[in-house]
């Protein structure tokens, strides 16, 4: 039933009291992020650290969806292009098309709220089906949308989409300056990197996972397996759309190009080349993506990004089925002690 | 037939005038009220001609997507890609020749003979992980587009059709009388009937196949109990290159066929994935039959809705999947799986 069977064996280790992520792991890297600013120059601070934040929290929401529940979705790209939509039509653009020029302090909450239930809309259709049916569900609405949105020119401008879409000055900072919306990146990243780790293990998040291994037993001692599934899509939906927001600030417009099915693939192309087990993956794929998308053309073509990035994510798919993260514990396990390595020793329950 | 007429005489009545009006809409000349209701009755017999004729070449690359996930429980996301390599290979085919069908055929052998290396090379590989199979195939669709697009350029192509295929035919239908008293005969491009009887044609010979050869019935097993097949002596890996090569093959034809109804461009990968993904999603997946009736309602709705509501063509497409997937969410002729 879950195609995610395989990583149902983190589980167990999750569940059982691991240690929170206040190791000095975290800690450094909590450090390193905020003084990353003072090291960086404004291109790496914005081009690299913003995007990746941005791109690597639409991800997280991919993770929750995959990692947790075992449904894979398509269409996360979709809901941060709904908000994205959203903000651009209730805000002010300079395209001259919709642009009602509501205060960001109600556009903002009304992007995040039309965007998780666009997303449990999504969902309430996805969960019917499971596992591969799913991917091709998900990917026929984003699909569907990106074709929508193209072809709609009295709500969506078509093609060309909205431009001359800014964050506001609020408090006196002018968040379009790359140093304070890193920071708004961060604080946006960081707040659903340790709510998502802590909901990995609330009740709903408990239940999720045990609905991703077994959702017949789930169902049979009276669980709403649905409901649940529909949840999870509205709380990554809420994920995707504050992302979506974020980014469509970031991109200073959005078109169709942004929903387009590519962008939704990259999402997960992101996703499972960081790793879909743990919430850091996410964002270690989106820094990889980042640095390929910006740097690759010094190495190559710049038209041949697809086939780099793609090249990329076959490889890691074919050698590490779990992404970076997977390589870092592969390379872990291997320079332990010998006597610990058996226990450590995972073998895919396929 | 009499003893169906006393078990369903509602719905026998019910279909039988259904399918008068039909045959009425298209015979007769409309009166004025229905015109001033959904306009001339050209427009409306265009629509549905180029909607049946799309449902064609729809069910020609949705029928290899859905053979192969049948039997190997495979979602090929590359299968738009392969739509487009045949469609490339076969202009070039046709180009060099100058022969329509050769390009035909190239196109046809050259996916192919890509679906038998995917088999052999990625799918064996890792059999029985349906995630990974699927995410491989996304990697190996954006690298093929990005490459098809190096080399191939963004330009569009467009065939030339072969003159014995070419040129508009009358057909039996009156779309108008004239004040002198003659009739405009409706007029349709003969390639599109082509599109449309070769995809019956195709129907036919893939029912035929599955279920009157020798061959067929090893398909259908495999779909059935891969295991049990394998253990009464057949090579299944054999069994499932056939397979993959006739799938891949289909698409790589459908792009050849569909690439002279319409062009050839970068981008048309998705266009015929998603076509594919949403006959199958509505037809039931697995199943010939089922992609039949997908492409029919899939092909009618987006032309219709090109007619009728241009802007939100889309949304009816999207309507149809969303009330299959409410009422039946293993598709309109698929298994609960």
């Amino acid at each position: 039933m879950t195609v995610l069977d395989s990583k149902s064996v983190a589980t167990p280790m999750a569940v059982s009291g691991r240690r929170l992520p206040f190791d000095a792991g975290y800690l450094l890297l909590a450090i390193a992020l905020l003084l990353y600013p003072a090291v960086a120059s404004p291109f790496f601070t914005f081009q690299i650290g913003g995007y990746t934040l941005i791109l690597g929290t639409i991800a997280l929401s991919l993770m929750v969806l995959a990692g947790y529940g075992g449904m894979v979705s398509l269409s996360q790209m979709t809901v941060a292009g709904v908000a994205g939509y959203t903000i651009a039509i209730f805000g002010t653009n300079t395209s001259g098309v919709m642009g009602l020029g509501w205060p960001w302090w109600i556009i903002v909450p009304l992007a995040i709220f039309i965007g998780a239930v666009a997303s449990a809309l999504i969902g309430m259709l996805a969960v019917r089906t499971a596992g591969i049916y799913m991917i091709m569900i998900t990917l026929a609405i984003a699909t569907a949308f990106f074709y929508f949105v193209r072809q709609n020119y009295a709500l969506f401008n078509g093609f060309n989409g909205f431009h001359g879409i800014n964050p506001p000055t609020a408090l006196g900072v002018s968040w379009r300056d790359p140093v304070p919306f890193y920071y708004l990146a961060l604080a946006v990243a960081t707040f659903f990197f340790v709510v998502v780790t802590y909901a990995q293990r609330s009740t709903f998040g408990l239940s999720l996972q045990a609905i991703r291994d077994n959702p017949r037993r789930m169902r049979a001692i009276g669980f709403d397996v649905a409901a649940h599934r529909v949840f999870a899509f509205f709380l990554a939906g809420v994920i995707a759309a504050t992302a979506g927001i974020l980014l469509v600030w970031f991109n200073g417009q959005i078109t169709s190009g942004t929903v387009d099915v590519n962008a939704a693939i990259d999402v997960l192309v992101v996703a499972v080349v960081g790793g879909l087990r743990k919430p850091i993956g996410p964002y270690l794929g989106a820094l990889l993506f980042a640095l390929l998308q910006n740097f690759a053309i010094d190495l190559i073509d710049p038209e041949r990004f697809n086939t780099v990035i793609g090249l990329v994510f076959l490889v890691i798919i074919f050698f590490s089925p779990d992404g970076l993260l997977g390589l870092w514990e592969k390379l872990r396990t291997t320079t332990m002690n010998k006597s610990l390595r058996p226990a450590l020793r995972r073998k895919p329950s396929k | 037939m009499g003893f169906a007429l006393k078990k369903h005489p509602v719905a026998i009545v019910v279909y039988v005038v259904l399918a008068a009006l039909v045959v009425w809409l298209f015979l007769a000349l409309w009166p004025q009220w229905l015109v001033g209701l959904i306009g001339p009755k050209k427009v409306f017999v265009n629509t549905i001609f180029n909607g049946v004729t799309l449902a064609g070449l729809y069910f020609l690359v949705a029928s290899g997507f859905t053979l192969v996930f049948g039997l190997m429980r495979n979602v090929n996301l590359a299968h738009g890609s392969l739509y487009l390599f045949g469609a490339y290979i076969g202009y070039e085919a046709a180009d060099l020749t100058g022969a329509w069908l050769i390009g035909v055929a190239a196109g046809f052998l050259a996916s192919a003979l890509v679906g038998v290396l995917l088999q052999f090379f990625v799918f064996r590989r890792m059999e029985g992980d349906d995630l990974r199979q699927t995410l491989v195939t996304i990697g190996i669709s954006i690298v093929g587009a990005d490459l098809m697009l190096a080399v191939f350029s963004g330009n569009t192509y467009q065939f030339t059709i072969p003159a014995w295929i070419d040129g508009a035919v009358p057909t039996p239908i009156v779309t108008a009388v004239k004040s002198d008293g003659t009739s405009v005969i409706m007029m349709y491009p003969l390639y599109r009937l082509v599109v449309l009887a070769t995809a019956v044609a195709i129907g036919i010979a893939l029912w035929l196949l599955l279920n009157r050869t020798r061959i067929g019935m090893m398909i259908r097993a495999g779909v059935d109990d891969r295991a049990m097949l394998s253990a009464s002596g057949v090579n299944v890996h054999m069994v499932f290159a056939i397979v993959f090569a006739i799938g891949a093959g289909l698409a790589g034809f459908a792009g050849v066929v569909g690439g002279t109804a319409l062009s050839i461009a970068p981008g048309e990968d998705v266009r015929y994935l998603l076509a594919s993904l949403v006959v199958v999603i509505v037809g039931g997946m697995g199943s010939i039959t089922g992609a039949a009736i997908g492409a029919l309602l899939i092909g009618l709705a987006e032309q219709v809705g090109l007619a009728y509501f241009p802007t939100y063509g889309v949304v009816l497409t999207f309507v149809i999947m969303v009330v299959v997937l409410a009422f039946r969410p293993q598709g309109i002729m698929g298994r609960a799986a």
